[in-house]
């Protein structure tokens, strides 16, 4: 800036003088655009002043830088033996342990790649080992160097990643006890390098849900895996002398890269098979559809259950019915016994009594004609129901006054008589 | 994985943006390589017409084809203009909607508008789709600023039902302003601009100051009637008057000869925006004639001064609006497919002074939908809840300064710190050199000068001298301002002849100024 400031009129000590305040301001909408815009609806959203903004953005920017400062750490040591591997024969070097990646493996960024083999170079290059073990030591250094060719190509590195039997994670045998979640999980995540697909879907814990874990397994039933095994192939000669020869292990390898690709496949088939099996969720799963359908089962025979009650509560109600039935039949039969017998006895007593009474009453004075008379009664009393005996007992039983129990007798005979019971010329004194 | 783009939705032309993770913009092309699509539809039996493909159906096919619909989004037919779908299907009224009565295989399909707009954002949202290889779900449209909250409504409804959640609708000027400063990264520069849009059926124009990065609308004007369609008529018109002279057919007697014309018209006018000379040439076009002309820029020019002028005095009068003089103005930037014109951004040199920059990239056209990108790239990671928080009018209206606080140098001129219509609360600092041992710093408020700078015309020595001599003294004007009312006064002694002494000037949302001035250990500050 070109302008200064002016010099203070007098001697000058530190001040301040407040003289104004500014011009009333204008309210107007600002444009919601921009990451300034963004900024200031941060600052007016959250009632922050602009020191305070600048404190939090401030503290933003430090943790990035701290979290990038310890995320990588490659410093690992390579063994005695991975250090004499033989560089002609590269291919069967662990490539991340060459670039001390063994932490990260199919996980590692290009990034992290490019920064392991840089710090592998400074540590491993012939310039700084030749005054230690003469020329011969440049080894190790050309693995180095094949590793990181191989891992910075994204089709070489898929084609190492896919035999790079290190990073397999082993489940424990079939029939030992382990925790299914702790072994599987890593298994599967590891497994999941080859998906064409990502993301793969997490094995996940016991709290799964049923889709979840039908999801899972369909998953891994329908893997679409992107390994192949180009890089164990046997070196094809690139003499041109020979060239059937070359064709021959061209054949060979492409035939051997097809076995273990069917081999690999199959392998994945049975680790999914036997997860399945064991897995303590698909258990719970059926467990529960077991308990629900006897549930519903349950449920849905309530009706039936029901009317079996009914009938059974029926068919109780009816035996006990029929119990009283027979009791009260019972009863009544030995009641009617009683009372035929009663009745018996009645109608011999009043028999007795009608016999008698004409006895009674000096068979009407005139005892000439007792025998008849006494006929008389007794064809009287064979032919009388039981009712009229009853009557005509009461009329004449113990009854001294001789008409009226003449006229009683001569009533009940004309009654006979009119009812065809007894005929007139068999009566010879009642007519 | 999915991509947020933006979409400039404009009744001639839409664009789609998407922000690159490098913070690039890439602007989309349609399966037919454009990157400016056509807002066209057009209905031929069973199939779908979208962008240029439809356009080429005005000729033969206009009564099936929608154009220009945009401004019809939430209106009522009551208060819409047809005269710019007289060369396309004209809407009708169905129950007071807008509707197209369209009638392609010989039965007849009524559409309403927004139907008409989805189908035109589902187009959009596939060639989206298409370049950028992932989902898109999340967007951010442009719109004009006159834009009702209800056309705006139905706007994110009707895109809403074309599968695009709509993150926030900004607006075309502030969109393609955006755009302009990020690109250069001259977003924290004070400045004040005319964003002028010049696009097919309307013109746009809006006053917007720019003080630290926030953007602010001082006035917005709107002309529907002005545009690259007035172009094309006037040169059509002027082709129609020379065809006439030559074969002594009127081609404006048929619809299908004014169609053809106009086509061919518009294609001659964007290739004269590249080259001095242009032919044009249509097969049987009035009465089975064939038609060939050329045409050079300057009759071009000329055909459309009308035009021309009406669009350089709509920009001054929006100065107007904003009660300001072409002088305040620092930049102007030309937007929209008709300032691809030369002459229109000739024409604004010419009203403005010479200080004013006047600005048009590469394609004008695209300004828009790259700042509705950028924008989108940006909220993209902010929840829905933060993005609608923001948009609170406690938020978005903010107080702007009356007029600019500064510091009085040592010659008695103002240094603005914080310029008028500023939004604060704000906190800028400057830096400035002590002239004595003690400094005096000294806030004022400005206030607004023409100063007036006679330049006296140049001396010829040769004889051609005297032909001059009857003009006047050319009068160069510019606005400056001056130290009016001292607001505070800051002493800090023994700073030292020459050294910096730095001047933060912040106000908080109460309304209260506070100054720092520090120089090494020195430090005075005051709130007033």
């Amino acid at each position: 800036m070109s302008s200064t400031l002016p010099a203070p009129a007098s001697a000058a000590s530190p001040s301040f003088k407040a003289a104004k305040t500014f011009s009333p301001a204008v309210r107007r909408p600002i444009e919601p655009v921009g990451r300034y815009f963004l900024a200031h609806a941060l600052r007016a959203s959250r009632g922050h002043s602009w020191s305070e903004y600048e404190k939090i953005e401030a503290e933003k920017n430090v943790k990035t830088v701290d979290t990038s400062v310890d995320e990588d750490d490659f410093d690992e040591e390579q063994s005695e033996e991975l250090l004499k591997h033989d560089p002609r024969d590269w291919k069967s070097a662990d490539l991340y342990a060459v670039l001390g990646l063994t932490k990260y493996r199919w996980r590692a960024t290009p990034e992290q790649i490019t920064k392991a083999h840089r710090k592998q170079v400074l540590k491993h290059h012939p310039d700084k080992k030749g005054e230690a073990g003469g020329l011969d030591q440049d080894g190790f250094f050309k693995i180095i160097q094949k590793a990181y060719e191989t891992m910075l190509d994204p089709t070489k590195r898929q084609q190492f990643d896919s035999v790079d039997f290190n990073a397999d994670v082993e489940v424990p045998p079939a029939k030992s006890t382990y925790d299914f979640f702790e072994a599987w999980g890593p298994a599967f995540e590891a497994e999941g390098r080859f998906s064409k697909k990502q993301p793969v879907p997490a094995l996940g814990d016991m709290t799964a849900t049923k889709p979840e874990v039908d999801a899972f397994y369909a998953f891994w039933y329908n893997f679409d895996s992107w390994r192949s095994f180009e890089f164990l192939d046997e070196d094809v000669p690139d003499d041109t002398a020979n060239r059937d020869h070359k064709r021959y292990i061209e054949r060979k390898n492409k035939a051997a890269r097809q076995k273990k690709k069917n081999e690999d496949n199959k392998r994945l088939a049975e680790l999914v098979k036997r997860a399945l099996s064991e897995d303590p969720r698909i258990k719970l799963f059926k467990q529960q559809e077991k308990d629900e359908k006897a549930r519903k089962k349950w449920e849905r025979e309530a009706g039936a259950r029901q009317a079996a009650e009914e009938a059974k509560l029926k068919q109780e109600a009816e035996e006990k019915a029929k119990a009283e039935a027979e009791l009260n039949a019972k009863a009544s039969k030995e009641n009617s016994k009683k009372a035929k017998e009663a009745a018996k006895n009645a109608k011999k007593k009043n028999k007795r009594s009608i016999r008698a009474s004409v006895k009674d009453v000096d068979y009407f004075g005139e005892a000439a004609q007792a025998d008849a008379i006494t006929a008389d009664v007794d064809i009287l009393i064979e032919t009388f129901d039981d009712l009229q005996l009853g009557d005509v007992a009461a009329k004449v039983g113990g009854v001294t006054d001789v008409a009226a129990v003449k006229t009683a007798f001569s009533d009940a005979a004309k009654e006979q008589v009119a009812a065809g019971k007894v005929s007139a010329s068999s009566l010879k004194y009642f007519v | 994985m999915s991509s947020v783009i933006g979409i400039a939705f404009g009744n001639t032309t839409s664009s789609i943006a998407v922000a690159t993770p490098d913070g690039k913009v890439d602007v989309i092309a349609n399966p037919d390589g454009d990157r400016a699509i056509p807002s066209a539809l057009s209905y031929v039996g069973d199939d779908e017409y979208h962008g240029a493909q439809a356009v080429a159906q005005l000729v033969r096919n206009p009564k099936n084809t929608v154009i220009n619909f945009r401004d019809f989004i939430g209106k009522s037919f009551q208060d819409i203009d047809l005269s710019k779908s007289q060369a396309s299907a004209v809407p009708v009224d169905v129950n007071g909607k807008i509707s197209y009565k369209l009638n392609p295989a010989d039965k007849e399909i009524s559409l309403s508008v927004d139907e008409i707009v989805k189908r035109h954002l589902v187009q959009i949202k596939e060639a989206a789709v298409d370049y950028t290889g992932t989902k898109v779900e999340s967007v951010v449209i442009t719109v004009p600023t006159n834009f009702t909250e209800v056309q705006k409504e139905e706007l994110v409804k009707i895109a809403a039902e074309a599968g695009l959640n709509v993150i926030q609708l900004i607006n075309e000027p502030t969109a393609a302003l955006l755009a302009h400063l990020s690109a250069a990264d001259r977003l924290l520069e004070d400045k004040i601009f005319v964003v002028a849009d010049f696009g097919g059926i309307r013109s746009d124009a809006a006053v917007i100051a720019v003080r630290g990065g926030i953007f602010t609308v001082l006035a917005s004007q709107h002309d529907f009637n002005l545009g690259g369609d007035s172009l094309d008529d006037a040169l059509a018109e002027f082709f129609s008057k020379e065809f006439e002279k030559k074969f002594s057919a009127n081609p404006r007697n048929s619809a299908r000869s004014l169609a053809k014309l106009k086509a061919a018209c518009i294609i001659t006018k964007k290739t004269l925006s590249n080259v001095q000379t242009s032919t044009i040439s249509i097969d049987s076009l009035a009465d089975g004639f064939d038609f060939h002309s050329t045409i050079n820029r300057l009759r071009f020019e000329l055909v459309g001064r009308a035009v021309f002028t009406k669009m350089a005095e709509f920009v001054e009068s929006t100065v107007k609006k904003a009660g300001l003089e072409n002088l305040d103005i620092d930049e102007v930037l030309l937007v929209g497919g008709t300032s691809h014109i030369p002459k229109v951004s000739a024409n604004m040199e010419a009203i403005f002074p010479e200080t004013t920059v006047i600005s048009k990239s590469v394609d004008p056209n695209e300004l828009a939908c790259r700042g509705a990108a950028l924008q989108a790239s940006m909220v993209s990671s902010f929840e829905k809840e933060e993005i609608s928080e923001s948009l609170q009018p406690v938020v978005v209206n903010t107080l702007h300064l009356a007029k600019p606080i500064g510091i009085k140098g040592a010659s008695g001129e103002f240094i603005s710190v914080l310029s008028q219509e500023t939004a604060y609360p704000i906190k800028k600092s400057v830096i400035i050199e002590s002239s004595a041992e003690d400094a005096l710093v000294e806030i004022y408020e400005g206030e607004r000068h023409v100063k007036e700078t006679v330049v006296e015309a140049e001396k010829y020595s040769d004889d051609e001298e005297d032909d001059y001599s009857d003009e006047e003294p050319e009068v160069v004007k510019s606005v400056e301002y001056k130290p009016a009312e001292l607001l505070a006064e800051l002493v800090l002694p023994q700073v030292g002849a020459g050294s910096k002494v730095e001047v933060i000037l912040s106000i908080d949302r109460e309304n209260k100024l506070k100054i720092t001035a520090r120089s090494g250990a020195v430090v005075v500050s005051g709130t007033v």
